[in-house]
């Protein structure tokens, strides 16, 4: 081929970090799996049974390109009620293909070629690649163990420049399971007023907390007017493959990132907002989600306390399903430790440094599977870990 | 807590103490001491396996047999319902609201073993005024559990992120 037919931009870009273990993995059989992103549970039963009589109702064509308005209506009330954010369904809540989308939409609607993004990291595989690709220069914001991996405002204060137009939240984090309460995110925000900066609140996490409630940032006060609050239906109800999320922000930012979403998506699958709607509006909402926390709490602490015990330091997550032990004193970088704990004992864990450089040292362990299978892995983690450090005496 | 361990070993009553207190994040000592005091105040009545008989040789027969009594002055139902529950065919007795009365669970190793327990020993019983007596053509889902149903595989990605 002669001609560059792949944009240079696209082509430098690197793949990420999971699909390369990925690949690895899937040539093995028998492999016991800590690896997955996605809860382990089916959607609750009466969410589905919303979205087959839709079908079944003939429910199949497209909506509004901003979503259905009961379903925008059902997202502003949950909000309001859950963390005290106010939205106008009509101009203020816009529904996505999953919150993947939103942090798309949000990046293209604000980013001008050249402006700086700040991006908490370890984080999402997307954050980085989403901000190139709207043009902007993603400046990597390094939260440490020591921190509990929280933001504070020194990590934000030596990365600001007069190009700095934005920040990317993550929390509760993938991968660290650290959350942000509200005392620092009171610490951060001053910060942020100062150098008027938007953010990107990426909140998938939110009902997923242990011990605390989670806290929006942009109930805070001076946040709200700047902040794009990303949301969705993958974590919270188990419905990942629905492709279902939603950005929740003040008019002008809907607006912008509803023309976006109007060329390039149309509107996000319509037996998809049905099923939402009935996970959001139903009665059993809280139990669907009470059981789902309550078994991973569980695994929680069998996953922190087995990692301890085999005497690597693990920080205690207060969200999400991860858990991030450190492994630097196994004397093995983070790709080489999954490597070969997937060759020698079958475990697919996740290299910390899939989630931005700093990920060295560290590797993620998602705990939504089940208790027996949790144990088995960290039986097999264990054995591999007392090899290794014999190995090195 | 007492709740949560109840939960824990309804779902497994094989858990030990020690994967209990993992779970909830208390001391082993703590749940062993709690699981005795169930046992003792019969919160905890025993424990059983939940077995699926048709993958064995045995050959038996279960029915459910709704009984009409007459109540009794003073005991009402109670008196009636223990004396049904004595005979060792007899899993399960339930007082029921409705068309009947109690609802009998027998096991037998065939059909005329149970229809002779009810013509013999439960139609016999004074205030037993009537029965109508129902086989179980096959058991698809027994304390919680879906018989003969192998487990489900993890449809997942084995990584994702």
């Amino acid at each position: 081929m002669s001609k560059q037919y792949i944009a240079k931009s696209i082509e430098k870009m690197p793949t990420s970090g999971i699909r390369k273990f990925f690949d690895v993995v899937s040539t093995m059989e028998g492999v016991i799996s800590l690896g997955v992103g996605e809860p382990d549970f089916e959607t609750p039963w009466h969410v589905r049974e919303e979205a087959i009589t839709s079908i079944e109702k003939g429910k199949t064509a497209y909506t509004s390109n901003q979503g259905m308005v009961p379903l925008r209506q059902a997202i502003a009330d949950y909000l309001y009620e859950k963390y005290d954010i106010k939205y106008d369904a009509e101009k203020e809540v816009l529904i996505t293909v999953g919150a993947s989308e939103g942090i798309d939409l949000a990046l293209r609607a604000i980013c001008e070629i050249g402006d700086e993004v700040l991006v908490v990291e370890p984080s999402y595989v997307s954050y980085k690649p989403c901000v190139v690709m709207a043009g902007g220069v993603p400046i990597p914001l390094t939260t440490k163990e020591e921190n509990d991996f929280r933001l504070t405002v020194s990590d934000i204060e030596e990365k600001i420049t007069d190009k700095t137009k934005a920040i990317i939240l993550p929390y509760p984090n993938n991968p660290t399971g650290a959350i942000m309460e509200k005392k620092d995110l009171e610490a951060i925000s001053d910060i942020i007023i100062k150098n008027d900066l938007v953010v990107i609140s990426d909140e998938i996490y939110g009902e997923l907390t242990y011990g605390r409630k989670h806290v929006s940032i942009a109930s805070l006060p001076g946040m709200h007017e700047r902040t794009i609050v990303l949301n969705g239906f993958s974590k919270a109800f188990a419905m990942t493959g629905w492709r279902l999320g939603y950005a929740a922000a003040p008019k002008p930012f809907i607006k912008q990132m509803t023309k976006i979403h109007q060329y390039i998506i149309m509107c996000a699958p319509t037996m998809s907002q049905y099923a939402g709607l009935e996970a959001l509006t139903s009665e059993e909402r809280e139990e669907d989600i009470d059981i789902m926390r309550e078994a991973y709490d569980e695994r929680r602490r069998v996953m922190v306390d087995g990692f301890r015990n085999m005497g690597l330091s693990c920080f205690e997550p207060m969200g999400a399903f991860y858990v991030f032990p450190c492994i630097k004193s196994t004397g093995l970088t983070s790709e080489e430790f999954c490597e070969r704990l997937l060759y020698e004992e079958n475990v697919a864990v996740v290299p910390g440094t899939a989630f931005g450089e700093c990920g060295e040292g560290f590797i993620r362990c998602s705990y939504a599977y089940s208790i027996e299978s949790i144990k088995g892995a960290l039986e097999r983690i264990e054995k591999f870990v007392k090899r290794i450090k014999n190995e090195n005496n | 807590m007492r709740e949560e361990i109840l939960s824990l070993l309804e779902k497994n009553s094989e858990m030990s103490a020690e994967s209990i207190a993992e779970t909830l994040g208390v001391s082993a000592e703590a749940v062993a001491a709690e699981i005795k005091k169930m046992e003792e105040e019969k919160v905890i009545c025993g424990y059983s396996a939940i077995v699926n008989w048709d993958k064995t040789e045995r050959r038996y027969v279960t029915a459910l047999i709704e009984v009409r009594v007459t109540p009794q002055r003073g005991d009402g139902f109670d008196r009636i319902a223990d004396r049904i529950l004595r005979f060792p065919e007899v899993k399960a007795v339930y007082l029921m609201s409705g068309g009947f009365d109690l609802t009998v669970i027998v096991e037998g190793k065939d059909i005329k073993e149970v229809a002779f327990f009810v013509s013999d020993k439960l139609s016999t019983i004074n205030a037993v005024i009537g029965t109508a007596t129902h086989f179980v053509l096959k058991n698809y889902k027994d304390h919680g559990v879906v018989m003969g149903q192998n487990l489900k595989s993890d449809e997942r990605m084995i990584v994702s992120p």
